[in-house]
């Protein structure tokens, strides 16, 4: 019996050890830095929005990073001029699906959907990791693989900044072959804020939900007081 | 007017008044007002686990109120909109994005729905350690149970609709369930889906069942399960029926009337409970990826199977059960018996109150094989939920299939273990600390 109770207890662990992953760099930015989302955004807009669409966002949101709508139009918008627009692919979809064999998924709410059951937050770190770890792969039809996602569809968009990686065959660890225009540091700190810039477009009213909900349970603090206060009153007399 | 409707209520010749004595003479409304709350009269020794039945009402007015809104917003079409995305997917993000203060009311909706069940559990688990569901309270434990049901089956339709990657292929997975009933299986899972696949007719339907029929179902089981219980009254945790002892008016020794004490004192749980489910909405509204589940962030691609499909944190109980029944018996497919077992594990607490053969209610006054029963059922429970979760491993399936005998042997061997268990005097009059 005591045995059984105690395999029972343990047999949640034993499931969750079953499950190893690729191990995933921790995304080290913040949605609360500015600078870093609006040159996320820039990265965004020049190297993803060729082929990703981010279809549920508008320009017009994009004001939230401290820039004005002029800034926005100026800096951030080439498929479309005006500013309610929803950010789409210059291209259709369906001519999408004949290039490339498959649409290019949606940006928007990438960051969520990458997240994984028990800590939501993963997407950043999954996208920081696969943004940084493509080499070279002569097998692949686009010349490139990706140790996060193996045989991806998509190839180094941003090669040119990063350089080309090789996976050294005995190390099993990427090396760079051939530097890119970004030193490794500051292409870590390019796609950081790459992916912060899709952490914060997943959700944009992510940090006035916190705020809000500090003001919220602030005020249901004080509302237990008093209705913790007027139940007592009432109640003095019941034993 | 002539009849003796008028006696009902004197006027005091105020305004307020004359209006409610007008009011009275055609509708019950101040015999209903004493009846259910001024004069109801419930036991005085409600403990924490009374909280759950006022609070399942408040997630069921947060959910309609909600829901009203997000009816405004919400588009049920499968169809790609100019971005190649659904356009049930796309209004979701719409009402998250673009519609003023849409994000709170969309959190508090699907906050909402995990929070119904955590609340109707702790609800059902009151009556299960309390005996609330025995004589003469066996009907409005039925009506329970129906409420149960049918939430189950809200929160089913209701999950396709944002028409995410688990919307779909939850639902999939589900209706084809029902493909494994004998003869009829085929004909009945088409008739569910109102196409071969899951698609548009599908999603169009569930929207209608989740948004009219099932609510207002819903609704009147509550009337009903509240009618109910208010026509034998209230259980308490000592098990002991305050009817019985009554003063010279006839009102319950034991008894307060429900309005004011127990609704001051409600009120305090619903603020104990806005505050923990406000934290989760704000702070953590994905509930760990239990409550959002993170793959329904991609829009429902037919063509595209997701590795691992696992039901809400709610179902998964259940869905172990479906999941370790691997035998075939008499001829029929493994799978059939898997959906006999999974219904079965929910229809089986309508039968409690004739399966609990001891001679007092409470916990409080029951022996330690009623405690060890009840510890490892809640054991098994959550082993199952967990499991639920899970990518299916041998490990897992033969845990699942340890949990499963002991659930139906919970129920099934209760009519012996209750009556052998020894068991405490049951005092005359409730107690109170």
């Amino acid at each position: 019996m005591k045995k059984f109770l105690i395999a029972l207890l343990f047999a949640p662990v034993l499931a969750f050890a079953a499950g190893a992953s690729i191990h995933l760099d921790k995304w080290p930015g913040s949605v609360s830095d500015k600078a870093s989302l609006q040159n996320g955004a820039k990265l965004f807009v020049n190297y993803c929005m060729n082929c990703h669409g981010a279809s549920y966002m508008r320009y017009q949101n994009l004001t939230d990073l401290g820039l004005t709508e002029q800034q926005v139009k100026e800096n951030l918008m080439f498929t479309s001029d005006k500013i309610g627009d929803l950010m789409m692919v210059a291209a259709r979809y369906d001519e999408q699906k004949k290039w490339f064999g498959a649409v290019p998924p949606d940006l928007t709410i990438i960051a969520r959907a990458r997240g994984e059951l028990g800590n939501p937050g993963a997407g950043a770190d999954w996208l920081y990791t696969y943004l940084r770890t493509f080499y070279q792969d002569t097998k692949r039809p686009t010349g490139w693989n990706n140790v996060a996602f193996e045989a991806v569809g998509m190839p180094h968009v941003l090669w040119e900044l990063q350089g080309t990686q090789v996976m050294n065959p005995e190390t099993h660890k990427l090396e760079l072959a051939v530097p890119g225009k970004m030193s490794p540091a500051e292409f870590d700190k390019a796609v950081s804020d790459l992916v912060g810039f899709m952490v914060w477009m997943g959700e944009p009213k992510q940090e006035f939900r916190q705020t809000l909900g500090i003001f919220v349970l602030a005020f249901l603090a004080l509302l237990f007081v008093v209705a913790y206060a007027l139940k007592k009153e009432y109640w003095k007399d019941i034993h | 007017m002539a009849g003796g409707n008028f006696e009902k209520y004197k006027s005091d010749g105020s305004l307020g008044g004359n209006v409610l004595e007008w009011v009275d003479a055609r509708f019950p409304a101040t015999s209903m007002w004493k009846g259910h709350l001024s004069e109801y009269y419930a036991p005085k020794n409600f403990n924490f686990w009374y909280f759950f039945g006022s609070l399942a009402l408040l997630v069921l007015v947060i959910q309609i109120v909600t829901g009203i809104f997000l009816v405004m917003h919400y588009k049920p079409d499968a169809a790609l909109n100019a971005a190649g995305v659904p356009v049930a997917f796309a209004s979701v993000e719409y009402i998250m994005r673009d519609v003023p203060g849409g994000w709170l009311i969309r959190y508090m909706h699907s906050t909402g729905a995990s929070a119904f069940f955590i609340v109707v559990y702790l609800h059902m688990f009151r009556g299960l350690i309390y005996g609330s569901y025995r004589k003469p309270r066996e009907l409005t434990w039925l009506f329970g149970v129906g409420i149960f049901l049918v939430l189950m089956g809200e929160a089913f339709f209701g999950y396709l609709l944002p028409w995410g990657q688990m919307s779909y292929w939850g639902a999939q997975v589900i209706v084809n369930l029902f493909g494994a009933i004998p003869l009829v299986g085929n004909d009945l899972s088409i008739l569910i889906r109102g196409d071969f696949v899951v698609g548009d007719a599908t999603l169009n339907r569930f929207f209608s069942f989740h948004v009219i029929a099932f609510p207002l179902v819903l609704i009147g089981l509550v009337a009903a399960h509240i009618l109910a219980l208010h026509e034998t009254g209230s259980n308490n945790p000592d098990g002991v029926e305050i009817k019985e002892k009554k003063d010279a008016n006839g009102i319950p020794l034991d008894g307060i009337p429900f309005h004011p004490y127990y609704t001051v004192k409600d009120i305090v749980g619903v603020v104990v409970f806005l505050m923990v489910f406000s934290a989760v909405m704000f702070f953590a509204p994905e509930g760990g990826g239990f409550f959002l589940e993170t793959p329904n962030f991609y829009p429902a691609d037919p063509l595209k199977t997701p590795p691992h499909i696992a039901p809400v944190w709610y179902f998964t109980p259940y869905y172990s059960i479906l999941r370790a029944i691997v035998w075939n018996f008499f001829g029929l497919d493994a799978k059939f018996w898997g959906v006999v077992a999974m219904g079965a594990s929910v229809v089986i607490f309508a039968a409690l109150p004739w399966l609990d053969r001891s001679p007092v209610k409470s916990i409080r006054y029951r022996g330690p094989i009623t405690k060890v029963m009840i510890a490892l059922f809640v054991v098994c429970f959550f082993i199952l939920g967990y499991l639920g979760t899970q990518s299916p491993s041998p490990m897992g399936e033969l845990i699942s299939q340890i949990c499963t005998v002991f659930y139906f042997g919970f129920f099934l061997a209760m009519p012996w273990w209750s009556r052998m268990d020894k068991f405490k005097p049951v005092p005359e009059r409730v107690t109170v600390k």
